[in-house]
């Protein structure tokens, strides 16, 4: 009995071998399990900052698998969005949590995605040569802005309505075009069905595209030039006979199998969040997003949601709505050219001088300080406190080739701690 | 009683401090409603208020009769009994029979669909407003309310909560007006007694937050499974990984 067992195992054996020689004929599937996992190797003294590219795949897949089902119920009609929303969250089964799931993932990926960024400005990783790497992640962070301003209006609630009347009317500041861009846009005089049809079409075909083409574009730059790590050392310089970096492990089974830690620790505070406090007090779905859109009037308080109120509180602290339209594109845009803005050779802060210390303590603080200021109602203490965090967060980037070349940086050693 | 109601009043007052002719619910501190969802004795009971004292003017489109035994606990004879007074099938949502556009002839504005009220106003707000009616004769419907002043919807729980008068203090700060509740006068008691009358509107609360969201009473019983499970997989998922990195120095 024992040994038929294991015959079947070898012949089931044999058999996948084959098959996978035949695949490997035509395509290059075993070529890209080693270039891409099996012996891919990445430092092995990646800490939790590193975690936060994994987790942000796998909420991007989230999003597209829960939203693939939405999809099924979702009626993307000034009539009906509302109402089918509350279908999906009372009749459909399973709906509530698919829904929840989709909405909290929308904030859980700027969650990730801003630590995953944040992570970059420590360890130096958008410098040479992950130059692309760097950029390409922006397009990607751009992307979702799009994405989720996109997704926002389908609830078609009331902030959904306002909201999207807001973010528009801002291209409206434009000079000459600017009105009649609003109106491209829009595809009406006003936010109206016709524009809830093409934002479903862009949040749920368009820019899901264009994401996961990026996405591949990034993981592809990166593995092209290896990972950065704590240390900020080029892990390839140092290789055994076989030609494998000394200080690295390969990402399969090592770095999957730290991921997988990490994506379960991840995954317990996203449970807690969709099961218990799936609104997050207002923060991740709004109070006002409650009522359905209405035309005639206003929610109290029209704010966006929390992750694009840094920008929003720039925009408000700029008395002239054009001027202020272009510091938030400014905002927006200035990490683009962060590359080449550093001047410091050393890449991780583990050896960089104070003057970058604090420069990057000043812009974290400002982003959080704008984002808090940018969920608050108008007046003019808060517009004052706008215009003072909006300084630290554009001398980040605007002083940074002076006082990166002042900076005296440690010496950085040969191998990875 | 009365003595009781002055009192009672009087904390409203204190906690209505910075309420004002302009301002609305946001700025004055509302009295916390303290309803349990997992009281399923007061859903039973809410459901029975809604439908006696709300449903002739508000719907709640999006609630099916059917769902809601199952989630209080009625069978589908006692919904029938109890909970649906027209012909209609278990499976229809909570539809009023006043059609929204003669409320809005009749109120000056239709009585909003009330299914996600507790979602966007919160249970606070609503146990506050339904606690706020006043006489208040100027008014075409005689009563006025603390929290929406000038609202259109007429004080519907009277025969129960009873009449009362309010008693503004007005203080004048560089010019500008600002009034503030001093207390109720009582013209009128109600069929129940203070604490009960409290518990009515409780109810009606809890059950406003019950069909804002049915699902919740399942959702948080979920939530605990599931977090457990991820618990148990973290420790399985960290030993698989340490013996991975064992040999990694």
């Amino acid at each position: 009995m024992a040994a038929s067992a294991s015959d079947m195992v070898d012949r089931v054996g044999r058999g996948a071998n084959s098959l996978v020689r035949w695949i490997d004929a035509r395509f290059p599937m075993s070529k890209l399990i080693r270039e891409h996992a099996t012996e891919y190797y990445a430092s092995k003294n990646f800490n939790f900052w590193y975690g936060f590219g994994v987790l942000a795949t796998v909420v991007l897949i989230l999003q597209i698998v829960t939203g693939i089902a939405l999809t099924m119920n979702y009626k993307p009609s000034a009539a009906e969005a509302f109402a089918s929303v509350e279908y999906i969250m009372r009749d459909v089964e399973w709906g509530w949590l698919i829904r929840y799931l989709h909405s909290t993932g929308a904030s859980a990926f700027f969650i990730v995605v801003y630590l995953h960024i944040f992570r970059g400005l420590l360890y130096g990783s958008y410098k040479k040569p992950r130059e692309l790497v760097w950029i390409c992640g922006m397009f990607i962070y751009v992307c979702m802005m799009a994405e989720a301003f996109f997704g926002y209006l389908l609830p078609w609630g009331n902030m959904s309505y306002w909201g999207a009347q807001v973010i528009v009317s801002l291209f409206g500041a434009l000079p000459v075009v600017g009105e009649a861009l609003a109106e491209w846009i829009r595809g009406d005089y006003y936010i109206s069905d016709i524009t809830l049809n093409r934002f479903f079409a862009f949040h749920v075909i368009a820019v899901p595209l264009m994401l996961v083409f990026l996405v591949v574009v990034h993981i592809m730059a990166l593995h092209e030039v290896g990972s950065n790590n704590p240390d900020g050392i080029e892990i390839k310089d140092h290789k055994d006979e076989s030609g494998k970096p000394v200080d690295g492990v390969a990402f399969h089974p090592y770095h999957t199998s730290k991921d997988l830690v990490i994506i379960t620790v991840f995954l317990i505070v996203f449970a807690f969040v969709v099961f218990f406090v799936p609104d997050m007090g207002g923060l991740f779905l709004e109070y006002a997003n409650f009522e359905p859109a209405n035309v005639l009037q206003t929610p109290e308080h029209i704010a966006p949601v929390w992750y694009f109120t840094p920008f929003y509180a720039i925009l408000r602290a700029v008395p002239y709505k054009l001027l202020g339209v272009i510091l938030m594109g400014l905002a927006v845009l200035l990490p683009f050219f962060l590359p080449w803005l550093d001047r410091c050779p050393v890449k991780s802060i583990r050896y960089r001088g104070w003057i970058y210390k604090v420069a990057l303590a000043g812009f974290a603080i400002s982003f959080l300080v704008l984002g808090y200021l940018g969920l608050q109602p108008v007046s003019d203490t808060y517009t004052l406190l706008c215009r003072l965090f909006a300084i630290p967060y554009f001398g980040f980037f605007l002083l940074m080739p002076l006082y990166t070349s002042w900076e005296k940086p440690r010496p950085v050693p040969e191998r990875v701690r | 009683m009365m003595v009781r109601r002055v009192i009672a009043g009087l904390l409203l007052a204190a906690s209505a401090a910075s309420w004002g002719q302009d301002h609305g619910a946001d700025v004055a501190e509302l009295m916390p409603a303290n309803n349990d969802i997992g009281d399923i004795a007061s859903l039973q009971r809410g459901a029975r208020y809604f439908v006696n004292y709300c449903l002739g003017c508000h719907s709640a489109q999006y609630v099916r009769y059917n769902r809601l035994g199952e989630d209080l606990g009625l069978t589908d004879a006692q919904v029938l009994e109890n909970l649906m007074f027209g012909a209609g099938q278990l499976h229809d949502t909570m539809i009023s029979s006043m059609r929204p556009e003669d409320g809005a002839l009749w109120f000056g504005v239709a009585p909003p669909d009330l299914s996600l009220i507790a979602r966007s106003r919160g249970v606070d707000y609503l146990y506050n407003y339904m606690r706020g009616f006043y006489s208040d004769p100027s008014r075409p419907t005689g009563s006025n309310n603390l929290w929406l002043e000038n609202t259109a919807m007429p004080d519907v729980l009277w025969e129960m909560g009873g009449t009362r008068s309010a008693v503004f203090s007005e203080h004048d700060e560089d010019g500008v007006v600002t009034r503030t509740l001093d207390h109720f006068e009582v013209i009128r008691e109600g069929s129940v007694s203070e604490e009960e009358y409290d518990q009515v509107i409780r109810d009606i609360t809890n059950f406003l937050e019950y069909i804002g969201e049915p699902i919740q009473l399942e959702r948080r019983a979920l939530g605990v499974r599931v977090i457990a499970f991820l618990l148990i997989f973290l420790v399985i998922s960290y030993m698989l990984k340490r013996e991975i990195w064992r040999g990694v120095h």
